[in-house]
C-alpha cells in the first residue's frame, strides 16, 4: 500500500498563552447561541457512551434539537459499562502532592509524548467538573467511614487519585448520563432511535449534515438530517476479532466519515491491557479484563526457570520471579499498562508462560490474604474474584489468578481540532472515537475522564460556536440520496455473494493476522506480510462471504458483515501506519526501535507528530503530520524503573 | 459435550412461534452459553437456515442486553449470573435444553430470542434520575455521605435492567427495577428533594407499562444476576405511599 505525503496540519485552534489559560480564553471565545435559537437547530449524537450520553444529556439542557442513535436496545447499554477501575480527577482530596499540573504531567508523560499539550492540560483542569457532577447525579462512588469519598491508585502515578464505585464505575458514571439523556428524552429534547445503525455520513457543500442509518429491526434504510453531527462511536479494538470491546463495537461510524473526508490519527496506536483472562480455546468470541486495580494488591510473576510445570502453590518463593517489581522497582506492579504487557509478552516467549498453551503470567493475591485478610480483600476485589470464578472455574483466593494481555483501547481515532472538530467542518467527534488525548498511550482510569470531559464539558461550549452560525439552510436532495444510494449498494452487495464463509469466519482470520502481525510487537518484516495478506483476504470476502436472510428484518448477519468490510479497510491503514512509524512509542512497539534493555525507543527527532491520513477516491492515503511540541512537559525518554 | 437444544422460533411479533430442536455435537465444558450458541449460527447459516436471533454486547456480565429462559429459569440455573457468564461446564453431556424469551406482555418478542424492553427505559424517563444539569454542581465533598448509605445506594444501582426479574416474576412485575433505582436514589442526599415525586411518577409509570402487581413471591431476586435485595420493593411501596397521602 503506497501513500502520499501532503502538507502539515499547523493550526489545532488551541488558544495561544500560559496552558493554564487556554481552555478559559476558549470558552470566552466562543460564540454563544442565544436560548431562542437554540431550538431551531439540530443536533445528531451517534453513540450513548460516556461520552455521547452526557453530550446528548447536555446538549438537550441547554435547549438543542437533539437526535440520539445507538446500536444497542437501550442507550444504557453502552460499553463505557464494563470499565471497572475507576476515574482519574485531580482533586487532590488526599493531600499527596496532586494537582492538575501533575494530572497533566502523569498523562502526557504516560502518553510518551505523543498528546497534544493543551489538550490534556484541559482534561486534567476539566476532570475535577467531573467528579463534582456524577456526585450531584447520584453516582454512588466508594466513600470513607467520615462520608468523603475514597480513592485508590492506578498504573502510572504515584498518588491516589482515582474515584471508583467498586469494580463497576463505568456501569455507575454511564448510568448517571444515561439518566440525564432520559430525562431530556422526557422533557422533549431529546429523541431517541435505538437499534439504529450508523452508515453514512451525509456530507452537503462542505458541511457534515446528516446521517444515513439502517432501523436494526425492519432493515429501513433512513435519513436523518441536522445542522451538526457528532460521533461518539467508541474504539475499534474489535478489529483484533477478540479484544475486551463488547461484541457490537466496531469502526463503521468512524470509517465512513473518513470516507467522506475526515482525517483517521494515528490509528497503529492500540493499547493491550496487561491483565485480561486467558484465551481458552478457539471458540472464543471475547476476552474479559480483570481490572488494573488488581495490581495494587495482587503481585504478578512467573516461574524463575523455563518449562517449570508445577501447580504455582508447590513453586518455592525463591523460584519465582516478581519481574515487574525486579526490573521496576520504583513502579513494581503499578507500571503503565504497555510496559505490564510486553513484560508478560517477554517472559512467555522465554517460555516461563504458565497455564494452558504457555500463555499466561500469575497475579498472586497470597501476600495481600495475608496481609490485609481475606475479608478485607473480599471487600475490594469481591466482585472480580466472582467474574474471575464464574469464568475459569477457578477460585482466585486459593490459586492465582492467570492473565494475559488483550486488546482493550484504542488511542488513534478521527482527527479533531481543540474545539473536537475533524477536517469535515461540522463533524464532532468525542470519546474514544478522537485521538486526542492519550498519545501513543492511555493510562488507567483516563478514558472515563475523557469521555465524560468531552461529553458534559468541552463539547457543549465548542459546538454552540459552530452553531452560532447555523441553521445552515435546506439539506441538497443530491447529497443525500448519494449516500443513501452508496448505503444500498454496499448492503445489496454483501447480500448477493452468497460464499461459503460467515462474516465471523473472516473476522476471526483478520484478528488473528492483526494480532500476529500488528499486536503487542511490530517489525517491518510482520507489517509487509499483514499489508500483502489484507487484501487477500479482503478479495476472499468480498468473492466468498455468506450472509444469510434478507436486508428487510432483523438481520444479524447482515450487520456483522458490514462491520467487517469496514475492518478490513481499517487494519490496513492501521498496518501502514504502524509501518511508517519506524520508532516505538506507547503501546506501538516496533522491535527494530529499542534500547539495551528491550524498552521502547522514541525517535523524536523524526517523529516527534501526529499522522493523520486522508482517505482518497484513487485508494492511495495522505499523510499529514500535525508537529507535536512540548514547552511543560520536558520531552524525556519514559522511567519507571 | 453432545446436547440437544430447544429453542424458541419467532420470525417476527406476527408470527406465534414454536420450539424447534437442534443437536448440536463437541460441545466444550469451557465454551460460555453464547459460544455455544455461535458455533450453532455459524452452521445455520452455512446451511442456509436462519441463524437464531438473540441480543447480547459485552458478554462479561455487565451491560445487561442477554437474557434467555434456560431451561425455565431466567439466565439459567447459575445464582447470580448472567446468560453471557453461564459456562457449559455446569451442563451435563447428552443433555437437553430448552431456550426461550423472556415472556411478559410489556416485552414483546421482535425475533426468535430478542425482546422489546423499551418500557425500562420509560420508567426511568418517568423519573428515575435526579436533575442537575451539567455544570451546575457543587464540590463533590460538601455532602458527606454515611459509608453505610453509599453502600446500600451501591447495592440497589448495580442493577444492569436485564429484563430477568420480570421474565421470572409469575406476574410479570417491574417491582424489582423500578424498586432498585428509586432506593437507589432515595438513600443519597442527592436524591432527596425529588424523592416523592419520582417514587409516584416511576410507579404509575411500571402499571401504564401493563406490568402485573408484586405479591413478595420473591423469584425476581432469585433470578436476579446482581442480586437486588427485595427489600428495595419495601423502599418503593413506603416512598409511594407517602406520595400517594
Amino acid at each position: 500500500m503506497n501513500y502520499i505525503e501532503g502538507p502539515e496540519i499547523r493550526d489545532t485552534k488551541a488558544p495561544e498563552g500560559p496552558i493554564e489559560e487556554r481552555w478559559e480564553k476558549r470558552k470566552f471565545s466562543a460564540k454563544l447561541v442565544n436560548p431562542a435559537n437554540k431550538r431551531k437547530l439540530d443536533v445528531i449524537v451517534v453513540g450513548t457512551g460516556l461520552a455521547g450520553g452526557s453530550a446528548a444529556a447536555t446538549l438537550g439542557e441547554l435547549g438543542y434539537n437533539v437526535k440520539s442513535f445507538c446500536y444497542q436496545d437501550t442507550p444504557r447499554r453502552a460499553h463505557s459499562i464494563a470499565a471497572q477501575g475507576g476515574i482519574n480527577a485531580a482533586k487532590n482530596y488526599r493531600g499527596d502532592g496532586d494537582s492538575i499540573h501533575r494530572l497533566f504531567y502523569d498523562t502526557v508523560k504516560g502518553g510518551d509524548f505523543r498528546a497534544r499539550e493543551s489538550n490534556v492540560y484541559r482534561l486534567a483542569q476539566v476532570s475535577v467538573n467531573i467528579i463534582d457532577q456524577a456526585v450531584a447525579q447520584g453516582v454512588p462512588f466508594a466513600r470513607e467511614y467520615g462520608g468523603l469519598l475514597d480513592t485508590r491508585s492506578f498504573g502510572g502515578a504515584q498518588v491516589s487519585r482515582t474515584f471508583y464505585a467498586r469494580g463497576q464505575t463505568g456501569q455507575q458514571l454511564l448510568l448517571g448520563a444515561y439518566q440525564a439523556l432520559e430525562r431530556q428524552i422526557a422533557a422533549g429534547t431529546v429523541t431517541m432511535h435505538t437499534r439504529h445503525e450508523m452508515l453514512d455520513l451525509i456530507v452537503d457543500d462542505g458541511r457534515a449534515r446528516g446521517v444515513i442509518v439502517r432501523d436494526m429491526v425492519t432493515g429501513e434504510i433512513e435519513r436523518h438530517l441536522a445542522d451538526a453531527v457528532v460521533l461518539a462511536t467508541g474504539g475499534y479494538g474489535n478489529v483484533f476479532f477478540l479484544s475486551t470491546n463488547a461484541k457490537g463495537c466496531n469502526t463503521t461510524a468512524i470509517w465512513r466519515a473518513h470516507e467522506r473526508g475526515a482525517y483517521f490519527a494515528n490509528p497503529c496506536y492500540t493499547q493491550i491491557h496487561p491483565t485480561c483472562i486467558p484465551v481458552s480455546g478457539e471458540y472464543q468470541s471475547k476476552l474479559t479484563l480483570m481490572s488494573e486495580s488488581l495490581r495494587n494488591d495482587g503481585r504478578v510473576w512467573v516461574p524463575l526457570a523455563a518449562g517449570d510445570s508445577r501447580a504455582p502453590g508447590d513453586i518455592p518463593e525463591e523460584e519465582r520471579d516478581y519481574y515487574l517489581e525486579r526490573i521496576y522497582p520504583a513502579f513494581g506492579n503499578l507500571v503503565p499498562r504497555d510496559i505490564a504487557s510486553r513484560a508478560a509478552k517477554n517472559v512467555c516467549d522465554e517460555g516461563r508462560g504458565v497455564g494452558p498453551g504457555g500463555l499466561g503470567v500469575y497475579l498472586d493475591f497470597r501476600d495481600a490474604i495475608s496481609r490485609l485478610g481475606k475479608d478485607a480483600v473480599e471487600k475490594k476485589y469481591g466482585n472480580l474474584f466472582e467474574m474471575y470464578e464464574r469464568i475459569t472455574g477457578e477460585n482466585p483466593y486459593d490459586v492465582p489468578m492467570r492473565i494475559y494481555p488483550a486488546v482493550h483501547y484504542t488511542m488513534g481515532g478521527l482527527w479533531v481540532d481543540y474545539d473536537l472538530q475533524s477536517t469535515i467542518p461540522g463533524l464532532f467527534v468525542i470519546g474514544e472515537a478522537n485521538f486526542s488525548d492519550h498519545g501513543a498511550n492511555r493510562l488507567g482510569a483516563s478514558a472515563l475522564m475523557q469521555g465524560l470531559a468531552d461529553g458534559y464539558f468541552v463539547l457543549p461550549t465548542t459546538l454552540g460556536d459552530y452553531l452560532a452560525a447555523g441553521p445552515f439552510g435546506e439539506v441538497s436532495e443530491q447529497a443525500v440520496a448519494e449516500a443513501e444510494i452508496k448505503v444500498r449498494t454496499k448492503i445489496d452487495r454483501l447480500m448477493s455473494v452468497n460464499g461459503t464463509r460467515t462474516p465471523d469466519s473472516f473476522h476471526r482470520e483478520l484478528g488473528k493476522l492483526m494480532w500476529d502481525y500488528c499486536g503487542m510487537e511490530r517489525t517491518e518484516e510482520s507489517l509487509r506480510k499483514a499489508l500483502e495478506r489484507i487484501p487477500e483476504l479482503r478479495e476472499e470476502f468480498w468473492n466468498n462471504v455468506k450472509v444469510s436472510g434478507g436486508p428487510e428484518e432483523l438481520n444479524q448477519v447482515l450487520e456483522k458483515a458490514g462491520r467487517v468490510a469496514d475492518f478490513f479497510d481499517l487494519a490496513e491503514l492501521m498496518c501502514l501506519d504502524a509501518l511508517v512509524r519506524t520508532e516505538s512509542c506507547g503501546g506501538h512497539f516496533r522491535a527494530e526501535s529499542q534500547d539495551a534493555d528491550g524498552e521502547a525507543l522514541r525517535d523524536d527527532a523524526s517523529f516527534a507528530h501526529v499522522s493523520a491520513w486522508e482517505h482518497t477516491a484513487s485508494g492511495e492515503p495522505v499523510l499529514h503530520k500535525e508537529p507535536l511540541e512540548y514547552e511543560y512537559v520536558k520531552m524525556s525518554q519514559r522511567s519507571y524503573k | 459435550m453432545n446436547l440437544v437444544l430447544k429453542i424458541w422460533r419467532q420470525s417476527g411479533p406476527s408470527d406465534s412461534g414454536r420450539m424447534v430442536k437442534y443437536h448440536v455435537k463437541d460441545v466444550s465444558p469451557d465454551m460460555s452459553f453464547l459460544e455455544m450458541l455461535d458455533v450453532l449460527n455459524e452452521r445455520l447459516i452455512l446451511e442456509g437456515d436462519d441463524p437464531v436471533a438473540f441480543d447480547h454486547d459485552c458478554r462479561e456480565g455487565i451491560c445487561g442486553m442477554c437474557g434467555m429462559v434456560i431451561n425455565g429459569v431466567a439466565h439459567g440455573e447459575q445464582v447470580a449470573t448472567t446468560t453471557c457468564q453461564l459456562h457449559m461446564r455446569h451442563f451435563e453431556d447428552g443433555a437437553t435444553i430448552t431456550i426461550e424469551p423472556w415472556r411478559a406482555a410489556p416485552f414483546p418478542v421482535v425475533k426468535d430470542l430478542v425482546v422489546d424492553r423499551s418500557a425500562f427505559d420509560r420508567i426511568i424517563q418517568a423519573g428515575g434520575f435526579v436533575s442537575v444539569p451539567a455544570g451546575s454542581a457543587p464540590d463533590a465533598h460538601s455532602i458527606p455521605v454515611r459509608k453505610e448509605d453509599a453502600d446500600s445506594a451501591f447495592d440497589a444501582a448495580t442493577c444492569i435492567g436485564c429484563g430477568a426479574c420480570v421474565a421470572a416474576c409469575p406476574n410479570g412485575s417491574a417491582s424489582l427495577f423500578t424498586a432498585a433505582k428509586i432506593t437507589h436514589l432515595s438513600l443519597l442526599p442527592q436524591g432527596q428533594p425529588e424523592r416523592l415525586s419520582r417514587a409516584k411518577a416511576m410507579v404509575e409509570q411500571m402499571d401504564a407499562e401493563g406490568f402485573g402487581g408484586c405479591t413478595n413471591t420473591g423469584e425476581c431476586t432469585a433470578v436476579c444476576p446482581k442480586g437486588i435485595p427485595l427489600d428495595t420493593i419495601a423502599q418503593m411501596n413506603s416512598d409511594y405511599l407517602k406520595a400517594a397521602k
